[in-house]
């Protein structure tokens, strides 16, 4: 399959790249994937387009360090992350990824504004950078007055949010402390048509203002105009199913 | 830190089965806690029924058995002691005091006990605490009688009330000792030991209420009247059993010797803390199988406790997963589950330890009344922080058991849970 390059306007100045990539779940898994090149600049946004079973959560998944490739490297920020020790990763993560998940993004029992720090307490980096202009907690209030979310809202429970909401307060903790690159798994699947529109509206500012990266994963190819790069999960990996029953 | 304030916040979002594992494990350390109290004070309730006194003389018998019926008044004498020998025995240099002991008499159920006056002056219990009147005083009155405060309590005596004594344990009708009336001379504080139930009279009284009987013989052969008892000369020729106090420690043994080689009759001495600590295995057997009852509901608790973490962790799965995405190490995961045991472990030894001291100070004075049995409110033992600490590090270790599965979890899920 045709090598795919995204960033043709930086070369060499890559935010992420995928190389030569094996997965596979375990040694008689039923499932693996493979995956040539993938390379993502800075501050650039991809849509990702993959039906279920297409292998785009394990994808993400590799792309977070959460689970490792048998072979190839995984780049982030120029450090392949596929060296990296366990915890090494870990921190990478804290300090350059945001994850915005399909739904359910919060911990049920903390408030809102204490969703958007928790971040903060895994990365230092992100902790300082959420504090150039004061303390976290006024930063986290900037963030959550941008993306719609008043200010009375602020110190209640999640629950007591809307799905809209929560997926808002989700972009919140995604971007908080700047991170590089935000991963959105689905984030929209939830969300009617209206809400849809204002979340990818507020996602762009954001990850715009700070210069982040974006891999957004969808089956709904109508959001897929706005992006820099729209891909099809299944031009970029192979996957095989085997049936082992 | 941040791992325990996730774990608190967790565990108070759910806080109707967090609560529910803490009061189970509360009640059970309360259970645990409590068996252990009432293990060291029934033990020292009983191990404290006899002090200041130095031996315990009867006829040859076991040791445990010269105790049973000379200090709780269990089970009989084999056979009586002469006053010639005890007369020999309070010859020797080393001996400060003896009183004589004799039983077989009984009132409603109670054991009836011949002794002297100066065993109100002798008698000491825990700590060598002596015998003291509520109300009245020792025998004056050949007929007077000296009753223990449950007697007192139970049967509604007060002072001059008249009381009959049964001869025998009382099974026979008939065989009362209904011509010589007492009446009560003085009644003692409670003590929580078996003087509580015995209903003391003097040697002469004994000796008079048997004018006329045979051992051999339920019934008396003649009637004698108070009166004529008075009369005359009551010196009993043998008692039971007999108290001795020695000069000095080192007159026990000395003493003890003297006693156990006598040869004109044979004789036993013992040291009652000895006798004690003996009887003491014997009925020990029941406060391991305690123990072990209550360690067993220490454990049932903490398993539910894992159950419980254990079924809500399919709920928590993307809780967990939300955790990793923002940069959580897995073994933070981990410790996160170990962390909720330790906290409801924590809160449930600490609760139960309150419940138990909250329960204690108020029904500690009602159980000395009832069943003489003395209950330390005191800070913890050792054995008690040594136990609780190993309850805890037991939690702790249970806990590994979903963390490990949380743990697994957070790996298989990757970035998506599967719902």
């Amino acid at each position: 399959m045709a090598e795919i390059k995204l960033a043709q306007h930086n070369k060499g100045n890559f935010l992420l790249t995928l190389e030569k990539i094996q997965f596979c779940w375990s040694k008689n898994a039923s499932f693996n994937l493979s995956l040539d090149s993938l390379r993502l600049g800075v501050g650039e946004k991809v849509f990702l387009e993959g039906p279920s079973g297409s292998g785009k959560s394990t994808l993400l998944s590799l792309i977070c360090g959460i689970i490792r490739p048998d072979r190839g490297s995984i780049c982030i920020d120029g450090i392949d992350i596929v060296k990296l020790g366990a915890g090494q990763v870990d921190r990478l993560r804290a300090d350059k990824l945001g994850v915005i998940f399909q739904q359910f993004n919060l911990l049920p029992y903390g408030s809102v504004i204490q969703n958007v720090l928790l971040p903060l307490q895994f990365s230092q980096r992100r902790q300082k950078q959420a504090s150039a202009f004061g303390t976290p907690r006024e930063e986290a209030r900037r963030l959550l007055q941008r993306l719609g979310i008043s200010t009375d809202l602020h110190e209640q429970k999640v629950a007591q949010l809307s799905i809209g909401q929560q997926q808002r307060v989700a972009v919140g903790r995604a971007i908080i402390g700047d991170p590089q690159l935000i991963i959105a798994d689905e984030p929209t699947s939830a969300l009617d048509h209206d809400s849809r529109d204002q979340f990818l509206t507020l996602l762009f500012e954001e990850t715009a203002r700070v210069n982040a990266g974006l891999i957004l994963v969808s089956h709904d190819r109508s959001l897929a105009s706005d992006f820099d790069h729209q891909l099809d999960i299944r031009e970029i990996v192979r996957t095989s199913s085997r049936n082992i029953l | 830190m941040t791992t325990l304030i996730l774990a608190w916040r967790s565990l108070a979002s759910r806080r109707t089965t967090a609560l529910l594992s803490i009061i189970a494990i509360a009640v059970s350390i309360s259970l645990f806690v409590g068996v252990e109290r009432i293990r060291i004070g029934a033990k020292s309730s009983f191990t404290s029924t006899i002090s200041g006194t130095d031996l315990i003389v009867g006829a040859r018998a076991g040791n445990v058995q010269l105790l049973l019926y000379s200090v709780f008044r269990i089970g009989n004498a084999t056979s009586n002691i002469s006053m010639n020998s005890l007369e020999a025995v309070k010859a020797q240099s080393d001996v400060a005091w003896v009183v004589p002991i004799s039983l077989g008499d009984s009132h409603r159920g109670y054991r009836v006990m011949g002794t002297t006056r100066e065993y109100f002056k002798y008698y000491r219990y825990r700590n060598k605490q002596p015998l003291k009147f509520t109300e009245g005083q020792d025998f004056y009155d050949l007929f007077d009688v000296v009753v223990g405060a449950e007697i007192a309590e139970k049967l509604g005596y007060e002072m001059g009330t008249e009381i009959i004594v049964s001869h025998g344990i009382g099974a026979i009708d008939g065989a009362a000792h209904d011509n010589m009336p007492f009446k009560v001379s003085g009644i003692l504080q409670r003590t929580g030991t078996p003087v509580d139930r015995t209903v003391h009279i003097s040697l002469e009284a004994l000796e008079a209420i048997h004018i006329g009987w045979d051992s051999n013989n339920p019934i008396p052969i003649t009637e004698v009247s108070a009166d004529l008892a008075r009369t005359l000369d009551l010196k009993p020729d043998s008692v039971t059993a007999a108290l001795v106090g020695t000069k000095s420690r080192f007159g026990i043994f000395k003493t003890q010797r003297f006693i156990n080689q006598f040869k004109q009759e044979p004789l036993t001495a013992v040291l009652p803390g000895v006798a004690l600590q003996e009887l003491w295995t014997i009925i020990g057997v029941v406060e391991t199988a305690l123990s072990a009852v209550s360690a067993m509901v220490v454990l049932t608790a903490l398993l539910g406790m894992v159950t419980m973490t254990l079924s809500t962790l399919n709920e928590r799965r993307q809780e967990l997963a939300i955790l990793r995405s923002v940069g959580a190490h897995k073994t933070t995961i981990f410790l996160l589950l170990i962390s909720e045991a330790a906290l409801l472990s924590a809160s449930g030894i600490l609760l139960g330890v309150g419940l138990l001291y909250a329960l204690l100070f108020f029904i500690h004075p009602w159980i000395e009344q009832s069943y003489g049995l003395y209950l330390m409110i005191s800070r913890p033992s050792l054995y008690e922080l040594k136990s609780l600490s190993a309850i805890f590090l037991t939690a702790c270790a249970v806990g590994i058991i979903p963390a490990f599965r949380a743990y697994r979890h957070s790996l298989a899920d990757g970035m998506s849970v599967q719902r």
